[in-house]
């Protein structure tokens, strides 16, 4: 039934992409997407759940001691790590995508390059070649014989130096959303904005920019929620930060209760955060009515603007990945892990069945959790669905514990069940399964696939349903032959970067996995924690091979379908 | 209408067959074998295999592993409950093997042999745990810059003698925790509180990386006397990569407080779950890692030291000569691992 608040939100009886041309109802989407959604928060609550116990409580001791640096570093680490991200992936996505220059089109996939190696394997990277006793420092001690007071050099193991990782490994979730975002604004637009007088530095700080913000505001949130969470880098470069209090508080001092108040705290931070982008750009929104018929003209660079621009697109791809990869390789030659060519392989198949796994799994679960937000973005479920991706932000062996709790609570139960029942044992069910593996996945990257998926459904204009269920298609209809076929570009996107998150992904992995499975990641971790780097090496590259394989292909794949779009004068409803 | 139900007959398809793929997957813990023990091990290291297949070989028990944190191991075995499959729990220190005692994941078991073989003070006095080899917490110092006589004991680390002389890695690591919990047993919190202090005031930088990383600092110059594990020394020294040997040789090792209580040693331990299905078989694994060939192998593949007397130390363990070692009670130092954290938190040791 439609009321009077269904056209509240409408006054001009415009297509809005707010969503309230159907009429809200609960039906199999919304109870489906809200029961998804209680699922991703149950690990969650499990792990919050400590507060209401009495017993323990250190934060008292942590706020007398370490509490005020670490809400610093935290701070710091997220001013730096969105400054960072949102300049170097926007910047980036601009240039390759407005402007023509030499290796211009090469770069544009090179960019995502970094988005294949893990913060933690190019912490250690960095860190062999430019500690103290690293070859780079012992070199120029060399050369002009100092000792360690003669000189000064920057200290890598510091709030700078990770957040200088993180923006490495993490611009490209901004680059690849701007860069959708720059390369679908019509050229009508822009046009207009030059015909009116605008330079093209004005046309893209007041008329690009601004349109392209929800893009870029999602792929600094994804990469703000991705620093936070990280305990791996931070840790190894002794930067304490609001997770390695919880480890601390968790694991060092055994109080659950404490670590249950420290996580609260960063949730309610992160929401905070995303509610205030969110509130930001409530008032506004902005619709491309002209179609894509007209793309952007791209200007050619000549001379030092080419120049400044190569250079500008070049820095994050030699720092993200070239120089990593070689210091990898140069630590593969010396030595390198003993199970190449026998049970790594193993271990990468494995690694390549979970991520391949995950990929399908949270890809349909966010096409279903998108599907739900376009229907009503105000409902119930949608608010679920808002809340339960925060669970990004939580560090990944608090949401593995968490998962570990509802799934061993579940097999008791069945097992005591069935053992009344029947007299027979189930045993653990879930716990210890790939099943318990996918579903901390899940609960750990719907957001990523979420965020992407969204975004897919948002340039959907909201008429085209209207259009189909006119001509008689059922709801589903309209799933299976406008959104899903609109979508390809969308699935395709998300499927790849679960499925390199996953190949990533340590924590969850190491202590919800199966008797004698092994990955890379846990491969890595292995060595890496007996302090053999060289040996890591091997397995580290191994990793970022893999994870270029569904870049590429995500490239090769986006690159053709924006320029059938292009070719094409509007958008072909399949028939 | 047709193309739809294709699109739909095929999605289907791929969600049963994706199901049952998974379902396959699942419940791998019902499929159990009689002659099978589950470990939950947080050593992780290689040479580890030899020993697992030597005793498959001996007794035809199979071994199925986990291998993770001590800590995440904990929690997984919490949440598994009575149905937890786990017959073994191992860990590579004592603090943790005795959190799992307190959090009741392990249980008493009677064994002659352990009881036996294995020393009072590296095994819980109501035998849930024991203590299966040795890691000595050394000083590694400068060849060329000091004298091993100005670095005699962990209270001359704290001294001013040594301002911006000192390398050691971050309280986080269970390994100082633990050496933080002896020093509290020796001299009571409040002195172990100003020797936190005094400490930290001489860090020759801000704590980070691991062991390996302070002795290859120490080599380079970046402090003079570093703190780490007596096995990365030896591993160190046995590596196949010349920068490693070439570190290891440019420091001398030290082991601190022979004039008094003897160094700081910690245990790599294991118990018998709480809930075992096969706890015979996990007594005889245990029993298995007590044996001479067992214990000759820590030592031979990972550098540590047995902890059954009179078995031959194999190279380079042999060359770091005989030493005292401090026989406080394992359980003991464990058990002040909480408050250790907290000393070090005010005395600002990252």
């Amino acid at each position: 039934m439609a009321t009077a608040k269904d056209f509240r939100g409408n006054p001009k009886g415009l297509p809005a992409t707010k969503g309230r041309s159907f009429k809200v109802r609960p039906n199999a989407v919304f109870v489906a997407t809200g029961v998804l959604a209680l699922l991703v928060l149950l690990p969650i609550a499990a792990v919050l759940s400590s507060l209401f116990d009495t017993s323990g409580g250190s934060l008292g001791h942590l706020a007398a001691t370490i509490l005020p640096e670490l809400v610093l570093n935290t701070l710091g680490l997220v001013l730096m790590v969105g400054l960072g991200t949102a300049i170097v992936g926007t910047g980036t996505a601009w240039l390759v995508s407005a402007c023509r220059f030499p290796g211009s089109r090469f770069l544009q996939w090179m960019l995502l390059l970094p988005l294949a190696m893990p913060a933690y394997i190019i912490g250690y990277a960095y860190t062999d070649f430019l500690v103290f006793a690293g070859p780079l420092q012992t070199g120029l001690r060399d050369i002009f014989g100092w000792t360690r007071n003669d000189y000064w050099f920057p200290d890598i193991h510091s709030l700078w130096g990770v957040s200088l990782m993180l923006v490495l490994v993490l611009y490209p979730y901004v680059f690849f959303l701007a860069r959708t975002a720059f390369q679908e604004q019509s050229r009508g637009l822009l046009d207009v904005a030059r015909t009116l007088g605008r330079s093209p530095w004005n046309v893209f700080g007041t008329v690009a920019l601004p349109m392209a913000r929800p893009a870029i505001a999602a792929g600094v949130a994804l990469a703000l929620m991705e620093a936070i969470a990280d305990f791996g880098t931070v840790q190894y470069f002794g930067v304490q930060t609001f997770t390695t209090a919880i480890y601390r508080t968790w694991f060092g001092m055994g109080d659950r209760v404490g670590a249950a108040q420290l996580s609260s705290a960063l949730l309610a931070f992160v929401f905070l955060l995303v509610a205030m982008e969110h509130w930001s750009r409530s008032r506004q929104a902005y619709y491309d009515t002209s179609a894509r018929a007209l793309k952007p003209q791209p200007v050619s660079l000549r001379g030092w603007r080419a120049v400044f621009a190569f250079a500008a697109c070049a820095i994050p791809i030699l720092l993200g990945f070239v120089l990593p990869v070689l210091i990898l390789l140069e630590l593969h030659s010396d030595g390198g892990d003993g199970f190449l060519g026998t049970r790594l392989m193993v271990y990468a198949g494995n690694s390549f069945l979970l991520a391949g796994g995950a990929a399908v799994v949270v890809t349909g679960c966010a096409i279903l959790t998108g599907y739900c937000l376009r229907r009503s973005s105000g409902g119930l479920s949608a608010g679920l669905v808002r809340f339960s991706t925060m669970g990004y932000a939580i560090p990944g062996t608090i949401i593995a514990v968490g998962v570990l709790i509802p799934l061993g609570a579940f097999d008791n139960w069945l097992d005591g069940l069935m053992r009344n029942w029947s007299g027979i044992s189930t045993g653990l069910v879930l716990s210890g399964s790939v099943v318990a593996l996918l579903y901390a996945y899940t609960v750990r990257f719907l957001a990523v696939a979420n965020s992407a998926i969204e975004t897919g459904f948002k340039r959907i204009p909201v008429h085209i349903d209207d259009v189909a269920r006119t001509l008689g298609r059922t709801r589903r209809g309209v799933i299976a032959m406008v959104h899903l076929p609109l979508l390809r570009r969308s699935v395709l996107m998300s499927a790849a970067i679960v499925f390199v998150d996953v190949l990533k992904e340590l924590p969850a992995t190491l202590i919800v996995r199966p008797f004698n499975f092994d990955t890379l990641a846990v491969r890595v971790y292995q060595l890496a924690s007996d302090e053999r780097l060289s040996e890591a090496a091997t397995g580290s590259l191994v990793i970022v091979a893999i994870g270029l394989v569904p870049i590429f292909l995500l490239t090769r794949f986006a690159d053709r379908q924006s320029e059938q779009i292009s070719a094409s004068p509007v958008i072909k409803i399949p028939q | 209408m047709s193309v739809v139900n294709s699109v739909l007959n095929r999605r289907h398809f791929v969600l049963a067959a994706t199901g049952s793929a998974v379902g396959m997957l699942a419940a791998p813990s019902i499929l159990r074998a009689a002659g099978e023990i589950n470990l939950y091990s947080s050593r992780h290291y290689d040479t580890d295999e030899a020993l697992y297949a030597n005793f498959t070989k001996e007794t035809g028990i199979a071994i199925n592993r986990i291998e993770a944190k001590a800590d995440q191991l904990i929690e997984r075995m919490k949440a598994e409950g009575a149905n937890s499959p786990a017959d073994v729990f191992i860990s590579v220190d004592a603090g943790r093997i005795e959190r799992a005692n307190t959090e009741n994941l392990l249980q008493p078991i009677q064994s002659d042999v352990l009881s036996s073989r294995i020393p009072a003070y590296l095994r819980h006095s109501d035998c849930s745990w024991f203590g299966f080899s040795k890691r000595a917490r050394i000083l590694v110092i400068a060849k060329d810059r000091m004298d091993p006589k100005d670095a005699p004991s962990y209270e001359a680390l704290a001294g001013e003698a040594m301002e911006g002389k000192v390398l050691i890695r971050s309280s986080s690591n269970i390994y100082n925790q633990s050496l933080m919990g002896s020093i509290i047993a020796a001299h009571g919190a409040d002195e172990a509180a100003r020797w936190a202090t005094g400490l930290v005031a001489n860090f020759a930088r801000s704590p980070k990386g691991g062991d390996r990383d302070q002795i290859k600092a120490v080599a380079a110059g970046e402090g003079d006397v570093g703190v780490v594990n007596s096995y990365y020394l030896g591993k160190m020294m046995k590596s196949g990569k010349e920068d490693q040997r070439q570190a290891a040789d440019k420091v001398t090792l030290v082991f601190p407080n022979q004039a008094d209580r003897g160094t700081h040693v910690n245990i790599s331990g294991g118990g018998v779950a709480r809930h075992a299905k096969n706890k015979d078989g996990a007594i005889k694994f245990l029993e298995y890692l007590a044996s001479d060939q067992a214990q000759e192998y820590f030592a031979a593949g990972n550098v540590e030291y047995p902890v059954v007397k009179g078995v031959p130390l194999a190279s380079p363990l042999d060359t770091f000569g005989e030493f005292k070692e401090d026989t406080l009670d394992a359980q003991k130092f464990a058990s002040l691992n909480a408050q250790g954290v907290q000393i070090m938190d005010k005395a600002g040791w990252k």
